[in-house]
């Protein structure tokens, strides 16, 4: 064991290597062939299955798995990709337990659903390994569509833009592709560079571009690529963060989660993200969960997650509750922040009201996990023509926003469920309806 | 305690679970292992002429299909009679049946078909002190290449002939085994009946290739990148084997002739099956193979608690009270009007009833009722012919329910009758008609 594990304060380098390899491995590990076989067969392959309804994409969940069944993986990833081309992260990433996984027969009768994530993981896996790939472009209709960030929503609408032979040009912010994908998703989610071999598989297809480090509001306008392109899809996902109010200190020692998680996503060496010995993480989201569950992976001794509202309002789903407490996190509600409290600068507890009673948290790290925000300059000088509800885009059924030739999705809009099948689904559909509003 | 000694022809074991002439009984070594275990009996794997004895090939012999999780549901072989000396096997039977006196020992034979070659092995076998001899006559490959096994069981003047000589030149019961690779059962088991035989034993296995590998397009199992067709066993085999029984069981030539049930046996249920049907005993081949002989001990125990909790007292109690009820399709009651009916405390609403009903029989399941999601039968479409029952994937979750005499069919409009009547009375029954001018 390495001798940083109970070093006080904030610090790098808790744990010996193996144990953050440890730590940080697939939360999941992949089916083989075998175990994808036999779980295949426990599909039942229902009519008009419920699993697909409840998926926001509609994959065709029994035929794919039957696919698995027959040995026929390619065919399987096809009719998974033909649905989602995010297909392998959302096998990663996707609460599959509230998800399709949550009405699978097999769920409601035994409490044992088909393990449908799992059963994607394979099929996309060994279609990505095996490199193939299903889709055409189109030949060339001549349109150019603008995609404002190059998340799940962004680029799930750049590839069918592009199936369907349009010119894509995507302008995203960031020096790496793929959203949070690459920089928020946990890291136990998504192990050896997933993220960026996804991306790599899809913008394959061509009729892709991808500007990097172009930042709307900041570089160019909404306005501007209106009037060069024939339609802007806007999929920039919520760059701003929630503040805790009275309750926020810029004492070091108090960090953004989603950022800290970007940082450890981003590390060569996860050793090298400081982290503190007692931990407090303040939300009751999946990012607190990640945070709170990553915190502990570093080696932090003392994590506790203190959400504000009681337990059945709590975000997070059960499962996720009980993966973290599995991890050793404790988890604490009506917890409502007042105040962190600091000693020469530092992080040295936080405060909290629990029904008029005042409770206080020793610690010398605090995560915020309470939600982000859209950027309203991200918006350029087209800000005051787009409607926005409860600070986020508002489009109708076909992902059209108030602006003309404007189309949003995901994250940046009010129909956002923050979940990334959600932001895929709405980018895809953004994409079939720019296609038929161009073919007019 | 129920009483489950079986005397099969006159030869006596503790139990009816026999393993059939195959591996399993190929040397002693194999055969005081399964006797330790608990097996009430073996056929000796089958013995040929005095000689260099045959030889097997080099490489696969068996080949498979399998259920999702492996679990192996059918084994196919092409593995000859024995491929050990005469002399070593007859040793080998002499002194396990010395030292096992109170287990039944059949010894396999299989030789030319040549009165001279049966004479000549006869005593010899006799002389171990063996309990009974089984004719191969169903090998299905390699043998009957060269006018044995198979050969043999398909020409029922054969059968009939090789019987005869056997009784003729021995005092040992006779049991002419079968094989399935012919078109009627009764016929082979009728030959046997007249050749003087005193017992049958079915099925031999049956002929069949388990696959082709799809990368250098050879049959499975593969010599060298060619295949030849194997005999198939194992609990696929066992509707085949089950039907061969209760035909031969009831047919009035062969009626009350003492037989063997082999064919997929793998658990006491199996068993007990075969035994309702008419055969006196089973053996066992492919259970033992995939499990090892440890599984005779479920087979026993399994076998006799059913048999309590039935208030059956011995294996006369249960041997052939199926057979009566095996008919032909003619005499099957046509008044008799059942309707599916879906329990909805147990329903998982995967709607394969509905589909399965819906595209393939006669539209008689919803898939909503009232805009829910909701499988019901509509009584006035179901024919009742039970493919819902059997592919729905929990238990007694549909029910095929009779309808009362007197109640109304929905489907016909017409009211359940309480008499018997079948196809031979039928009007639309052009015989019927005949019949009746
Ligand atoms: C910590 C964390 C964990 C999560 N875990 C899960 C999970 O396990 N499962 C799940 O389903 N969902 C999870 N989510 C939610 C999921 O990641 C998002 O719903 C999804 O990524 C939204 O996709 P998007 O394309 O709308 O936005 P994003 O993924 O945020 O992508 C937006 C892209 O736009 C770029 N961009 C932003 N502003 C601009 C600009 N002004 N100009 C140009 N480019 C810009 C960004 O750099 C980014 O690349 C998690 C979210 C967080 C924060
Ligand atoms: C590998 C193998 C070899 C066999 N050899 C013989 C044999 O020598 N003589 C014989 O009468 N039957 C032979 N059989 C057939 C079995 O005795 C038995 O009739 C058949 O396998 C069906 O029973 P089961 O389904 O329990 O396996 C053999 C079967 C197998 C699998
Ligand atoms: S018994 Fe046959 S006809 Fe009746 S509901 Fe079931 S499948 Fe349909």
């Amino acid at each position: 064991m390495s001798e940083g594990r109970y070093r006080e304060g904030i610090a790098t380098h808790r744990l010996d290597a193996a144990e953050y390899a440890e730590n940080l491995n697939d939360l999941h590990p992949p089916f083989d062939r075998h175990e994808a076989q036999v779980e295949a067969d426990r599909c039942y392959f229902c009519y008009d299955a419920p699993c697909m309804n409840a998926c926001p994409t509609q994959i065709d969940i029994p035929m794919f798995i039957r696919q698995i069944s027959t040995d026929n993986p390619l065919g399987s990833a096809k009719t998974i990709f033909e649905q989602n081309i995010f297909g392998g992260m959302c096998a990663r990433v996707c609460p599959t337990e509230t998800l399709c996984e949550q009405v699978c027969v097999r769920e409601v009768a035994e409490g044992k659903p088909v393990r449908i994530g799992l059963l994607q993981r394979y099929a996309t896996d060994t279609a990505m390994k095996a490199g193939a790939q299903f889709f055409e472009r189109a030949p060339s209709t001549g349109r150019k569509v603008a995609v404002v960030g190059a998340g799940p929503a962004g680029l799930a609408c750049a590839h069918r833009l592009a199936m369907h032979g349009h010119e894509v040009v995507v302008f995203e912010a960031r020096p790496k592709p793929g959203g949070l994908n690459e920089y928020g998703i946990a890291a136990y989610k998504s192990v050896d560079n997933f993220a960026q071999a996804e991306v790599d598989y899809i913008t394959a297809i061509g009729g892709i571009e991808i500007r990097y480090e172009q930042e709307i509001g900041h570089h160019f306008t909404i306005g501007a690529l209106v009037l060069k392109y024939d339609a802007v899809f806007l999929g920039m996902g919520l760059g701003g963060v929630n503040a805790l109010g009275g309750a926020d200190a810029q004492a070091s020692g108090s960090v953004d989660a989603i950022e800290w998680i970007g940082e450890l996503r981003q590390a060569a060496d996860p050793g090298a993200v400081p982290v503190g010995r007692r931990v407090v993480v303040v939300g009751g989201g999946m990012t607190a969960i990640d945070a709170a569950v990553q915190a502990r992976a570093l080696g932090a001794d003392e994590v506790t997650i203190c959400y504000r509202g009681p337990r059945e309002r709590m975000k997070a789903s059960v499962y996720e509750q009980e993966v973290a407490r599995s991890r050793g996190v404790v988890i604490r509600f009506e917890m409502q922040p007042s105040r962190i409290l600091t000693e020469g600068g530092s992080v040295s507890g936080m405060e909290f009201t629990r029904h008029g009673e005042t409770v206080t948290i020793a610690c010398d790290q605090v995560m915020k996990a309470i939600g982000q925000t859209l950027v309203a300059p991200d918006l350029g000088t087209a800000a005051d023509k787009l409607v926005l509800e409860g600070g986020r885009i508002v489009i109708d059924a076909e992902g059209r926003t108030s602006m003309a030739k404007v189309w949003a999705g995901g994250d940046c809009v009010n129909a956002g469920e923050d979940l990334t099948v959600a932001a895929v689904a709405q980018g895809r559909d953004a994409a079939e309806s720019i296609s038929r509003a161009l073919a007019q | 305690m129920a009483d489950i000694r079986n005397d099969f022809v006159g030869i006596k074991s503790p139990n009816p679970f026999w393993l059939a002439s195959a591996p399993p009984t190929d040397k002693a070594y194999n055969v005081v292992r399964a006797f330790k275990a608990g097996w009430g009996g073996v056929v000796w794997k089958t013995l040929g002429e005095e000689g260099p004895p045959v030889v097997n090939v080099n490489g696969p012999r068996y080949g498979a299909i399998w259920g999702a999780d492996r679990r192996l549901l059918g084994l196919n072989n092409i593995e000859l009679i024995t491929d050990r000396e005469l002399q070593t096997n007859l040793r080998e039977i002499k002194q396990v049946k010395a030292d096992w006196p109170d287990r039944a020992m059949v010894v396999s034979i299989m030789v030319p078909c040549e009165e001279q070659a049966w004479k000549a092995i006869l005593p010899v076998v006799e002389e171990t002190g063996c309990d009974g001899i089984e004719l191969n006559f169903g090998c299905p490959h390699g043998m009957s290449e060269r006018g044995m096994g198979s050969a043999v069981g398909q020409v029922p003047e054969y059968i009939e002939m090789v019987a005869r000589w056997c009784k003729a030149n021995t005092r040992m019961p006779v049991i002419v085994k079968l094989t399935p690779n012919i078109t009627d059962i009764r016929y082979p088991a009728r030959a046997a009946l007249t050749g003087g035989a005193d017992a049958v034993s079915l099925i031999n296995t049956v002929s069949s290739i388990t696959g082709v590998n799809l990368d250098n397009f050879s049959p499975e199992p593969s010599i060298d990148g060619k295949g030849s067709h194997g005999g198939y066993c194992g609990p696929a085999v066992k509707p085949i084997a089950l039907n061969m029984v209760a035909e031969i069981a009831r047919d009035p030539q062969t009626r009350g002739m003492p037989i063997s049930g082999i064919g997929g046996v793998t658990t006491w249920r199996d068993a007990a099956e075969f035994m309702a049907l008419g055969a006196g005993n089973v053996q066992v081949c492919t259970a033992a193979m995939t499990y090892g002989f440890r599984i005779v001990e479920d087979m026993i125990e399994g076998l006799s608690n059913w048999m309590d909790a039935k208030g059956h007292a011995s294996l006369s109690d249960i041997i052939g009270r199926a057979t009566p009820n095996v008919t032909d399709w003619q005499y099957l009651n046509l008044n008799y009007v059942a309707k599916a009916r879906i329990d909805q405390d147990k329903c998982i609403s995967c709607g394969r009833c509905h589909i399965a009903c819906e595209d393939t029989s006669h539209q008689a399941i919803t898939q909503t009722v009232n805009g829910k999601r909701m499988f019901e039968v509509m009584e006035d479409e179901c024919v009742g012919c039970n493919l819902c029952v059997n592919v729905c994937p929990v238990e007694g979750c549909i029910e095929m329910v009779p309808l009362a005499p007197g109640t109304l069919d929905q489907r016909t409009g017409k009211t359940v009758s309480d008499s018997y009547a079948n196809w031979t009375q039928h009007p639309n029954n052009p015989m019927a008609k005949a019949a009746a001018e």
